[in-house]
């Protein structure tokens, strides 16, 4: 990868709760390279969508210190960015879809007005062509009878349905990469499978960039290149997805796999990781895996482990793995 | 078919929809009955100066005569004709009810969205509203009217700003509901500006109960003109406004029923004309409310 089109280096990003400052986002750093599929992985609450919104910075003013670190973005740092120019970036440059397709298209516009809006903002083209230019992308979306659909309001579409008209609106403008935060998650899995589909498709043809957030494995092996997996706002692991499925480093990437019902094994109880996620306003010491994982040693719990190279293209954040690894490799 | 949707030009288009709409609330059943009774009132107080009668001229000789053929709606205590200053009284009393009902909607609705979007505005702006709602609708008017002197246009002002604070309560709690669901976060993810979300996603969206409100603020204007005209603050005697004349008849409701039952009538027949009006509108132009016909 020569020059990504997305640095994120260092993002810190906290939040003020009742209990006082917790840290979402505890220094995420990633790169986005051109076209590529990167998947972030996660639970509820390791911090996947916080990282995504604060790209955009939609995080909320009110209860976020404002994110420390660097959103590097065509030459731009995103987090000092004047609030006009950051608009121009959204929507133009960097889109997001959304988990819940039945509430993010407002019910009482059209679909041409809402596939409109977009173009109308950044390419200030008429109401004529922005309808015809919806009328295409309903069809590049694949939704048949694309003329008709175009002027019928959210709620006569499906889930399915209406997740491509936000994937629609959301290349409207041709953006160099897309942000899916769990696009899938809403739908079901017959309907899955032909979202990714039009989305890896749409990826190849438009030369996008996307950065897949889910918490399904299953989506990411399908979908992404490279895989970034959090755990309690940092990066435990990242590696090509090939890699992280053969041979998982971290003992959390181990688990999460480990918890994928497999087809040809009969098991009456479906392995789990022990424990549930940390409550964010407390603080652990060490790693903050360990009082989870099932190979903690004295030294997980006393010192915080860094991210570590593991090998090409892999780094890792747990040393006693990555040097069990290294021996491996030297012997 | 499908060709012939994508070349139609931009006119067509607008025309079509707007086409759609129009069609949508002929079949509205209780939308046409709400536009026939305030039509009808519109053009019968249009049409007043065609009676041929000056709405003022007192003929003493004549005082309280029941309705009759040559007197409709029967004389007065002065012996004017109150046929003739009911519709006239048509003029002003839609005219304010219309007034006030815009005005406050349009005010309400901005601070409304205003406070929803921005969240500092909000505590500020809400303090003046609960201020105004403290006291009475109808004794804020009062103090208000009597400031800005008996005229039409202060009523006006005085009613609307009474009716403001809850107009804007209204659009708010809307609004607040509105913003927190994901299309508004989605519009923002396409660039859109706070100007564009407020005005374009959460106005909308706050139409329905705006609308129906307008309506009751309508029907309240009409009866808060008649009770601020009853005290002497309002267009002044012997101006023919509904409630001047409901005022001025009141003394006489025992023997003389008929001065205040047809003016009393027209502001039942106005209000219920525009509430009717104000369903019909919501049912039609929110599509989440839409029937297929």
């Amino acid at each position: 990868m020569a020059v990504p089109l997305l640095e994120v280096d260092d993002l810190t990003v906290r939040f003020r709760t009742d209990a006082g400052w917790m840290t979402a986002v505890d220094r995420v750093s990633l790169a986005v390279g051109e076209g590529e599929a990167l998947g972030i992985v996660g639970e509820s609450g390791s911090g996947k969508s916080v990282t995504a919104l604060s790209i955009l910075r939609l995080h909320a003013a009110a209860t976020t210190r404002m994110p420390t670190g660097k959103i590097l973005y065509g030459g731009k740092d995103l987090l000092t960015l004047p609030t006009r120019e950051m608009r121009q970036i959204r929507g133009g440059e960097i889109a997001m879809i959304f988990q819940d397709p039945m509430s993010s298209l407002n019910p009482v516009l059209t679909i041409a007005d809402q596939i409109g809006e977009s173009l109308r903002l950044h390419q200030g083209v008429d109401h004529v062509t922005a309808r015809k230019r919806a009328i295409e992308l309903l069809d590049l979306v694949r939704i048949p009878d694309a003329a008709r659909r175009v002027d019928e309001y959210p709620h006569r579409l499906s889930g399915g349905m209406r997740q491509r008209v936000m994937i629609a609106i959301a290349i409207a403008c041709r953006p160099k990469l897309l942000i899916a935060d769990e696009p899938t998650t809403a739908l079901d899995v017959t309907i899955q499978a032909q979202i990714l589909d039009l989305l890896r498709d749409l990826q190849r043809e438009l030369g996008m960039s996307v950065i897949l957030i889910t918490h399904d494995m299953g989506v990411i092996a399908e979908f992404a290149r490279r895989v970034m997996v959090m755990y309690a706002g940092r990066v435990v692991e990242t590696a090509p997805v090939g890699q992280m499925f053969r041979r998982p480093v971290h003992p959390y990437t181990e688990g999460l796999l480990t918890a994928i019902p497999k087809l040809d094994v009969d098991v009456r109880r479906l392995p789990t990781i022990a424990g549930s996620i940390p409550d964010p306003t407390v603080v652990i010491p060490g790693c903050r895996y360990s009082p989870r994982c099932p190979q903690v040693q004295e030294s997980c719990r006393r010192d915080s482990p860094a991210l570590l190279p593991a090998g090409p293209e892999r780094e890792a954040r747990c040393p006693p793995r990555v040097a069990a690894m290294a021996k491996e490799t030297v012997a | 078919m499908a060709e012939a949707t994508i070349l139609a030009s931009g006119e067509a288009i607008a025309a079509r929809r707007r086409f759609r709409v129009l069609r949508k609330l002929l079949h509205h059943r209780s939308f046409m009955a709400g536009f026939i009774i305030v039509a009808v009132m519109v053009i019968a107080a249009l049409c007043a100066p065609l009676t041929g009668v000056d709405p003022n001229q007192m003929r003493v000789r004549l005082r309280f005569r029941p309705p009759s053929e040559v007197n409709w709606f029967g004389t007065d205590q002065f012996g004017r004709d109150l046929f003739t200053r009911t519709l006239y009284g048509a003029q002003l009393s839609l005219w304010i009810g219309l007034a006030v009902a815009v005005l406050s909607g349009v005010v309400g609705a901005a601070i409304g969205v205003l406070s929803a979007q921005f969240r500092r505005l909000d505590s500020l702006l809400m303090r003046i509203m609960d201020a105004l709602m403290a006291a009475p609708a109808i004794l804020l008017a009062i103090g208000l009217g009597a400031a800005l002197g008996p005229q039409t246009h202060s009523v006006i002002i005085a009613l609307a700003v009474a009716y403001i604070p809850r107009t804007a309560r209204i659009v708010r709690a809307s609004a607040l509901v509105t913003r927190e669901l994901e299309f508004i976060e989605a519009a923002r993810v396409s660039g859109a500006s706070s100007m564009r979300i407020m005005f374009k996603h959460l106005l909308p969206n706050a139409s329905g109960p705006l609308l129906v409100q307008s309506t009751f603020v309508f029907a309240f204007a009409i009866l808060a003109e008649a009770a601020l005209s009853f005290i002497g603050i309002g267009p002044p005697p012997p101006a023919p406004s509904w409630g001047n004349i409901i005022a001025e008849g009141r003394q006489f409701a025992v023997q003389s029923w008929w001065i205040m039952l047809f003016p009393g009538f027209a502001i039942s027949l106005a209000a219920l004309g525009m509430n009717l009006l104000g369903d019909g509108l919501r049912d039609v132009l929110d599509p989440r409310l839409k029937v297929e016909s």
